[in-house]
């Protein structure tokens, strides 16, 4: 069998940790091989040398049996290897065409010749089933469109092998099977594709074959569909992986959420929710479960005080904090996991110690009279560190921006529960994480509730929502649909709900 | 104080040490195509800074308001503003001291703190407008600062001969009593009769304290949250328009400080039509010593160099001064270009480890 690519015994050494050790994998030309490890396992380093973007260490790099060495991307693009990185690189009021030919812009005379490129992607467009409008500004179209973009931007350039980087991690579940047609669509015309994930539903979906690292290191590769989810999961992490959340019956208590007929403006300044009234109690986990962008931003945001209150009120503890300032509702007692880390949960030029105090800097004993006491954030940091498995090169002092994701968000978790709170608020807690971290996140949750904590959780993954709930809230375009116990409901009814069916509406 | 040096500063020194060598490399280049040896008008450059007390004194003088400008345009930086008005608050400072000398008769002890209050307070007045723009009506600092610089100059204008207007020349004004300067005889004496003065003291005191208050203080803790990732700390909970406008006052303080060493320190008079160049020459040095207030004071230094001995090498060898303020220029493109650089240092280390 012909391989397209062939990296073996590449090594790869960064200051305080060996990113890759010796990992070799192999791409055959027409499938599918999806790179799976944890985050920080490698996955990304190993690609960037596919890529050109690091020098390995040792190790050699064959494209089609021609030893090759990869000096930069422009070297890795005239191979045809091209990438679909995981945050897009567009120009955003920029139509798709122009985004496309961006470097290599045809020309006609001292024109730019738009119209013939246009066909060019109408026609490679048609030919993979992506459904592309050539002239459309990027600004107009969704997620999952730019997604295209970007793998039309591959195509344009002759690609032949195509890395997705966690390709999914930022679509909807419709989207989501959208890619994957388009994916086999892809290696049907002749492409071979790299996927890099940790998501094992979507491996055994599209991939042919499946290559594990695990902290820089080789595991294997094994063929998908001999292969179980459990066994590939096990792989992964190193140990057997529970993919049920254990959790005894809920015991909940006194009202600690209360919110009543609230509406709140999104940033388009038109109603974002709706005369929505829910609560949370002590010790139990309420789901909030709905599409993207239907009104949970807005929930969270109106409880946290991130934005204003259009009507309606919230109480906490029967204590009105409809406009109390952000401060003061995290000292009444509310802690929030941010739904996106980068932006609002760290501060990523800061270091880790510095972030883990970062809503609590101004209080005794990690300051005295306006002055730091670094010795005081330092302990406090190791502890948060230690009880939450949080590594980093080089301890309390790494720069957050160079910790991997999950690490990062295992810190925000730890610095949110640290925090002791009456409520806790966690908007999408395992996004972009590997099966390990996400059962250790979901441990710390009903941890948290088991403590007589109220947790209210919002998630777009329906399994999650479904898995860690108690009571389940769902939501449709800014309205609240309906709550159901998560004991007496499946995933259809949940589903339709979203759909804005509401219960009993159905039949 | 425990002095904290992180990763990040030892990488930034070499990185604006070889923005110098660059620099110099380039300046000899074209003093060798003026005709010149390079060699020989170096020489003369770094002797007119430094081969007596008198210049040594000059040259500190001369750095003076550049440390104090820096350190404006670096603070504000470090929480994310760009303070490009450095020099109008310079010059609203140095006027408001200048007036404050010129019309309280009062003993130095006494009218000298009134003068350093009053140009702190005219330098902070003229950035909190531009941060309160910016807070209240997101109005980019850029455009407001810059435009704060040009109504400066021109209250300056009418100002000074309107109501402080010199004995012989109508551009400038009278010249400060000496119970109103910041030269003092045992300064002057010990630097043989140079006129460095009171004003380097208070610029290093002030590297100290802006040092102190980012790295030691909740207050700088929380600026410099606000400056590098204003989302979360909103997030967290501090308010971002508060340390906004707080950050513009403290960077414009400094500057209306670095006004007060220029014109009752370096000089005894303020002249009319003059936006002083070394507020834009902050800029620079806030670069070259990457944001730092230590870097920036270096930075300061090495600026004041130059500036102190162009003269004296273009009175020895006929090298325009000009040159100096050339090898300036590429210095700061050189640091400005400082990704370029670290990546030749990247790149240096690698192929050494791969031989």
């Amino acid at each position: 069998m012909e391989y397209v690519v062939e990296m073996l015994n590449i090594r790869k050494e960064f200051p305080g940790i060996i990113a890759n050790d010796n990992i070799s994998l192999e791409l055959k030309k027409g499938e599918i091989h999806a790179l799976m490890g944890e985050n920080g396992a490698g996955k990304s380093t190993l690609m960037s040398i596919l890529f050109g973007l690091y020098q390995p260490d040792n190790g050699s790099i064959r494209i089609k049996g021609k030893e090759v060495r990869i000096s930069n991307p422009n070297v890795a693009n005239d191979l045809g290897i091209g990438m679909v990185h995981q945050h897009f690189k567009l120009v955003h009021n920029f139509t798709i065409t122009e985004n496309i030919i961006l470097g290599i812009e045809p020309k006609k005379g001292l024109t730019l010749d738009l119209k013939s490129a246009a066909e060019r992607i109408r026609l490679l467009s048609e030919q993979y089933g992506l459904n592309v409008d050539p002239y459309e500004k990027i600004e107009n179209v969704s997620v999952g469109m730019q997604q295209r973009v970007e793998i039309i931007k591959m195509l344009y350039r002759n690609a032949e092998v195509l890395i997705f980087d966690e390709p999914t991690a930022v679509l909807t579940p419709h989207e989501i099977l959208d890619l994957m047609k388009i994916m086999k669509n892809l290696v049907a015309e002749g492409k071979s594709i790299i996927l890099i994930t940790h998501k094992l539903k979507e491996i055994k979906a599209v991939a042919d074959r499946c290559t594990v690292i695990r902290r820089g290191k080789l595991v294997g590769t094994v063929d998908v569909a001999a292969t179980s989810e459990a066994r590939m999961a096990e792989m992964m992490v190193g140990r057997q992986v529970s993919f049920k959340v254990d959790k005894s019956e809920s015991k909940p208590g006194a009202i600690i959420l209360q919110v009543e007929n609230l509406s709140v403006l999104n940033h388009r300044k038109v109603l974002g929710l709706k005369g929505c009234s829910l609560d949370v109690r002590s010790g139990e986990i309420l789901g909030i479960a709905g599409v993207e962008g239907n009104g949970q931003t807005e929930l969270v945001e109106a409880i946290t005080g991130l934005t204003r209150v259009e009507s309606g009120k919230v109480l906490l503890k029967e204590q009105d904090i409809t406009h109390l300032l952000i401060r003061e509702r995290i000292e009444a007692g509310i802690a929030h996991i941010p739904e996106d880390r980068q932006k609002r949960g760290l501060v990523l030029d800061y270091t880790i110690e510095e972030n883990m105090v970062l809503e609590v800097y101004d209080r005794v004993p990690f300051s005295n009279k306006g002055l730091l006491d670094r010795d005081a954030i330092r302990n406090y940091t190791d502890k948060i560190m230690k009880n939450f498995d949080v590594r980093a090169g080089e301890g309390a002092e790494s720069f957050a921006r160079t910790l991997s994701g999950g690490n990062q968000q295992k810190a925000i978790v730890g610095r949110e529960v640290e925090l002791n709170p009456e409520l806790l608020i966690a908007v999408q807690p395992t996004r972009g994480l590997d099966v390990g971290s996400i059962e250790y996140i979901h441990k710390r949750l009903v941890e948290q509730r088991d403590r007589g904590k109220a947790v209210l959780l919002v998630s777009l993954e329906l399994d999650e929502i479904l898995n860690v709930s108690d009571r389940i809230a769902i939501v449709s375009n800014g309205e609240l649909i309906g709550i159901v116990n998560a004991a007496e409901t499946n995933e259809n009814e949940v589903g339709l709900m979203m759909a804005g069916v509401r219960k009993g509406e159905s039949n | 104080m425990k002095l904290q040096f992180k990763k990040g500063s030892a990488k930034s020194a070499v990185v604006a040490f070889l923005a110098i060598i660059f620099g110099l490399l380039a300046g000899a280049l074209l003093i060798a195509v003026t005709g010149s040896d390079p060699f020989t008008g170096y020489a003369y450059l770094f002797k007119g800074g430094l081969m007596s007390t008198e210049r040594i004194g000059d040259t500190l003088a001369t750095s003076t308001p550049l440390i104090l400008s820096g350190l404006s345009v670096a603070f504000a930086f470090k929480t994310g503003l760009f303070n490009i008005g450095a020099s109008g608050q310079m010059l609203m400072g140095g006027f408001c001291a200048t007036a404050v000398g010129l019309t309280l008769p009062l003993p130095f002890i006494i009218l000298l703190p009134l003068e350093i209050l009053a140009a702190i307070m005219g330098g902070a007045i003229w950035a909190v407008v531009p941060g309160f723009m910016k807070a209240r009506f997101n109005v980019h600092e850029v455009v407001s600062t810059i435009m704060m610089n040009w109504i400066s100059y021109w209250i300056i204008y009418y100002a000074v001969p309107a109501y402080f207007k010199g004995q012989f020349l109508e551009t400038e004004s009278r010249a400060i009593p000496d119970a109103a300067s910041m030269k003092v005889n045992w300064l002057t004496h010990l630097f043989d009769g140079s006129f460095v003065n009171l004003g380097l003291f208070l610029a290093i005191v002030a590297v100290i304290i802006i040092a102190f208050i980012l790295n030691r203080t909740v207050m700088g803790y929380e600026l410099k949250a606000v400056g590098y990732n204003r989302f979360a700390a909103e997030y967290a909970g501090i308010n971002v328009n508060r340390n906004i406008v707080l950050s513009m006052m403290i960077a414009g303080a400094l500057a209306g400080l670095g006004g007060a060493t220029m014109y009752i320190g370096n000089a005894s008079n303020i002249q009319i039509g003059i936006l002083p160049s070394q507020g834009f020459d902050g800029i620079a040095v806030a670069l070259l010593g990457a944001n730092s207030p230590l870097g920036s004071m270096f930075a300061a230094l090495f600026f004041g160099l130059l500036y102190s001995g162009k003269g004296f090498m273009n009175a020895m060898i006929q090298i325009p001064p000009e040159i100096a303020d050339t090898i300036i220029a590429t210095i700061i493109y050189f640091a400005a270009t400082s990704v370029l650089i670290e990546r030749l240092v990247n790149m240096l280390r690698f192929r050494k480890r791969g031989q």
